[in-house]
């Protein structure tokens, strides 16, 4: 028999069948209706957007990881890089050209991940700031936005016009229009009331299916709900950050409409349009740019909500969810501080429990 | 009965059945035993024997008169052949002194203590000391005196003894056939301990996996004990969270669970403390679980202490492929084994053989702050905050956020996505933070000294110069300062 020697590491010797690859799969596997829905709404140009994007990505993340001299191969299988791809692209203009993508992903893996160091170290979420530094630089391209030209049917670009919008001379004006948030600010501005605005919009069961134009994935609401349960329900989300943004979201939006109705529009509207289910399940949810306890979770989904709804009625953009979770993102560390769990047998101060019937 | 829910813990793979339904057999005489001389949380025993003498089945062989020590039995009779330094089964992998007997194969008993016929109706300090002498130990894997947890009934107003067998450690199933073949003597032992205590109640938890155990204990403990099934609920097992489950109070950080009225011992010691009362014999056997699929045939084995691992593998069928990782105990909180020629000690539940899908071992990744770690410590604890701490070998930041609190319970670890070894690096913390402790209670002892050293030279130069006032004109020579240096090393021991 022969003789062990066995490293002294402390146990436990098993581990959960979990991995941060198989996370990252789990959440891409969550996106893929709706990623296909979009893809088949928007059609080819959008299709060559996504993969420009995510593509790009990858060849960022492995550009910094061989700058940093970090192993190539060991960290771009964590699928990181792909989701962080997969999230901007979905957060973009379906038909904006190629650069809007490329000039993306530097921004959200070169500056905003790896600058930080790379996996788990980043402030801020990378595709979000991606979003909002393509959004501030580049306004016009980032906010063309094109009723939907789904494959297959009469109105969906050919191969060689598909090229064009993408990598040559860009989308047609005649198709751009206004998303339902965006549509609303202008006509307020205009001094048209939001009873009068909405009429303008497609009615929810439309906006709610996607049927509409807006970024290449936050049109879907029904399928990216689905994702999002579908995550809660492999408990790689807990509950308490969706339940925080589309909660307070609601229910402002809800207690002003009440008020005036004329000037604010309601729960319903706001929760269905934009980036909300979006932003509420995959993007405040992020686990590197949110807080570690359930407490915590809940305190910035909150957070989120209640200021995607301040930027969307009072501020100049007209969708604010990017801007919300990147300002959440800057007070997550002093989340973390205030919501820590109680130590058992301690009180919340830190002091352990003093019981009354002591020793005689 | 009541049960109280305790924060989150995990449902690892309890890979149970490879040895549930496995009775306990008994190991035949093995070639040698290898006794080593501490077994157990406390002072090492002194050898009272010598080489080349003849021992006793049953016959003390070592031991002092300290409370925090445990004396050693021979468990078969025999010859001395050595008393040698022999590595330990401690995760440390350091040689203990260590009694090695050679069997003679004849088992002739020596003369035992008489079995107390009347336990209920004798002096509860009697009782305390026949199970010191007996040399019984928690046998539930901490291996702490069992005779000095019974005397907290001295110092505490107890309510209830609680008697673990949950069982919450994946592959184990040794306290479940305990329970399910000896339960009378577990309700005795359990009855006997808390008459001991001077406890009233007594609660045996076991957890829903065993309903035949649950079925069998019910059974012998009707009228004495409620027996209690607590759900399946990784690290239900541990003392704090058992007494929570069963209280609904939580044990004061930094206390014991007497500091509300509980104490709890493992169904294996009240077995123990059954055979020292009843039938006066010390503690030279126990039943352990031998598996994991690195092993043949996995088994329930009554073994004596001091047997090879390597023997009881042997037993067990062999290796039927090279095992990643040997485990003393469960795979959660054991530890590993230095290798096979360390003996089987008291507080050994098991000896697991672990294949390499087993153990599931994983590069190290970086921290994705997932936040699982801080939704399921039972302590409430915020690992992914600690071990930044730690790493950066920032201890005060990691003692004011509780790593002491830390029971080592292995969920941070098992959960982890990133397969950062959290527990690993709290184990290091508890163990540089509790040196540092003793460094400064060594630095104070020396100070004082020191000071009051110092005190005694300048009383002394007082008195002498009060004794000789003709000189006048000289000073007299200066006290030693608490800080010079030669004072305290000149007192140093």
């Amino acid at each position: 028999m022969t003789t062990f020697t066995v490293a002294g590491k402390s146990g436990p010797f098993t581990h959960a069948p979990n991995s941060v690859q198989k996370t990252m799969n789990t959440v891409l596997l969550a996106l893929l209706p709706a990623i296909l829905f979009n893809a088949y709404l928007f059609g080819l140009p959008g299709i060559f957007l996504f993969a420009v994007t995510v593509l790009s990505c990858v060849v960022v993340e492995a550009a910094c990881l061989l700058i940093g001299g970090r192993s190539v191969s060991a960290t771009l299988i964590d699928g990181s890089a792909v989701l962080t791809g997969v999230l901007l692209a979905m957060s973009l203009p379906p038909w904006a050209p190629w650069w809007i993508g490329g000039l993306g992903a530097v921004f959200a893996i070169a500056l905003a991940k790896h600058t930080y160091g790379g996996l788990g170290q980043n402030v801020f979420n990378p595709a979000m700031v991606a979003r909002v530094a393509l959004l501030i630089s580049f306004p016009v391209a980032m906010t063309a936005w094109v009723t939907p030209h789904p494959l297959f049917s009469l109105h969906t670009p050919s191969l060689h016009e598909a090229l064009l919008i993408t990598f040559g001379t860009g989308t047609p004006d005649t198709v751009s229009s206004a998303s339902a948030l965006g549509l609303i600010k202008t006509e307020l501005s205009r001094g048209v009331p939001v009873s009068e605005a909405m009429k303008q919009v497609p009615d929810l069961m439309d906006m709610a299916m996607g049927y509409r134009s807006g970024s290449l994935g936050e049109t879907s609401a029904v399928l990216i709900l689905l994702g999002g349960v579908f995550l809660l329900l492999r408990g790689v989300i807990s509950w308490h950050i969706p339940v925080g943004v589309i909660g307070s979201l609601f229910l402002m939006a809800s207690l002003f409409h009440a008020i005036n109705p004329d000037r604010f529009t309601g729960g319903l509207f706001h929760i269905t349009s934009g980036a909300t289910f979006l932003g509420a399940f995959f993007i405040a949810t992020d686990y590197v740019t949110s807080p570690v306890s359930n407490l915590g979770k809940l305190v910035f989904g909150i957070g989120c909500g209640i200021l995607t709804w301040v930027i969307r009625t009072f501020a100049g953009y007209p969708e604010g969810m990017a801007f919300s979770v990147l300002l959440m993102n800057a007070m997550t560390l002093i989340i973390d501080q205030y919501t820590r769990p109680r130590v058992f047998g301690r009180t919340r101060s830190g002091e352990p429990l003093q019981h009354k019937e002591k020793n005689p | 009965m009541k049960l109280f829910p305790i924060r989150g813990g995990i449902h690892p793979d309890y890979r149970k059945e490879e040895t549930s339904e496995e009775p306990i057999v008994t190991m035949p005489m093995p070639g040698a035993l290898y006794i080593p001389l501490q077994q157990h949380i406390g002072v090492s025993a002194d050898p009272l024997v010598k080489q080349g003498d003849r021992v006793l089945k049953g016959q003390l062989i070592a031991g002092n008169h300290l409370t925090m020590s445990v004396p050693q039995h021979a468990p078969t009779s025999g010859y001395v052949r050595a008393i040698a330094e022999i590595t330990a089964p401690h995760p440390s992998g350091l040689p203990q002194t260590t009694i090695i007997i050679e069997p003679d194969g004849k088992e002739e008993w020596c003369t035992l203590p008489a079995p107390i016929t009347d336990p209920f109706s004798t002096d509860p300090e009697i009782i305390r000391t026949r199970v010191a002498e007996a040399g019984v130990v928690g046998m539930g894997g901490a291996a702490f005196p069992s005779a000095v947890k019974l005397n907290l009934g001295l110092r505490y107003k107890l309510r209830i003894l609680l008697i673990n067998g949950a069982e919450c450690e994946p592959y184990l199933t040794c306290d479940d056939r305990v329970m399910r073949e000896r339960a009378d003597a577990i309700i005795d032992g359990a009855r006997i301990m808390a008459h001991a205590l001077g406890v009233p109640r007594i609660v045996v938890a076991i957890e829903e996996n065993k309903p035949q155990a649950i079925a069998i204990m019910t059974k012998a403990a009707a009228g004495v004990a409620e027996v209690v099934a607590v759900p399946v609920q990784y690290p239900m097992g541990s003392e704090r969270h058992l007494t929570q489950a069963i209280t609904g109070q939580e044990t004061p950080a930094r206390g014991l669970t007497a500091d509300i009225g509980v104490v709890v011992h493992n169904v294996s010691t009240a077995c123990a403390v059954h055979n020292a009362i009843r039938h006066g014999r010390p503690l030279i056997s126990r039943v352990l679980t031998v598996s994991g699929h690195a092993v043949r045939n996995p088994k329930n084995v009554e073994t004596l202490i001091g047997t090879q691992v390597a023997e009881l593998i042997k037993f067990c069928g062999d290796f039927k492929e090279a095992p990643a990782r040997l485990v003393n105990g469960g795979p959660m909180m054991g530890n590993p084994l230095p290798g096979l020629g360390v003996p089987v000690v008291k507080g050994m539940s098991g000896v697991l053989a672990l294949a390499a899908n087993e153990v599931n071992e994983g590069p190290e990744q970086p921290c994705i702050r997932c936040g699982s770690c801080v939704s399921i410590c039972p302590l409430g604890l915020t690992p992914v905050e600690l071990v930044a701490f730690v790493r950066r070998d920032l201890l005060d930041n990691a003692e004011k956020l509780g790593v002491r609190d830390c029971v080592s319970c292995g969920s941070c670890s098992w959960v982890c996505p990133a397969r950062i070894p959290l527990v690993h690096y709290f184990n290091y913390a508890k163990g540089a933070l509790n040196a540092r402790d003793r460094e400064r209670n060594k630095l104070e002892r020396v100070k004082t000294m020191a000071e009051a050293h110092a005190e005694r030279v300048a009383k002394a130069a007082m008195a002498k110069q009060q004794r000789a006032p003709k000189n006048t004109g000289a000073s007299p020579p200066p006290p030693r300062g608490t800080n010079e240096p030669s004072a305290a090393e000149k007192i140093t021991p």
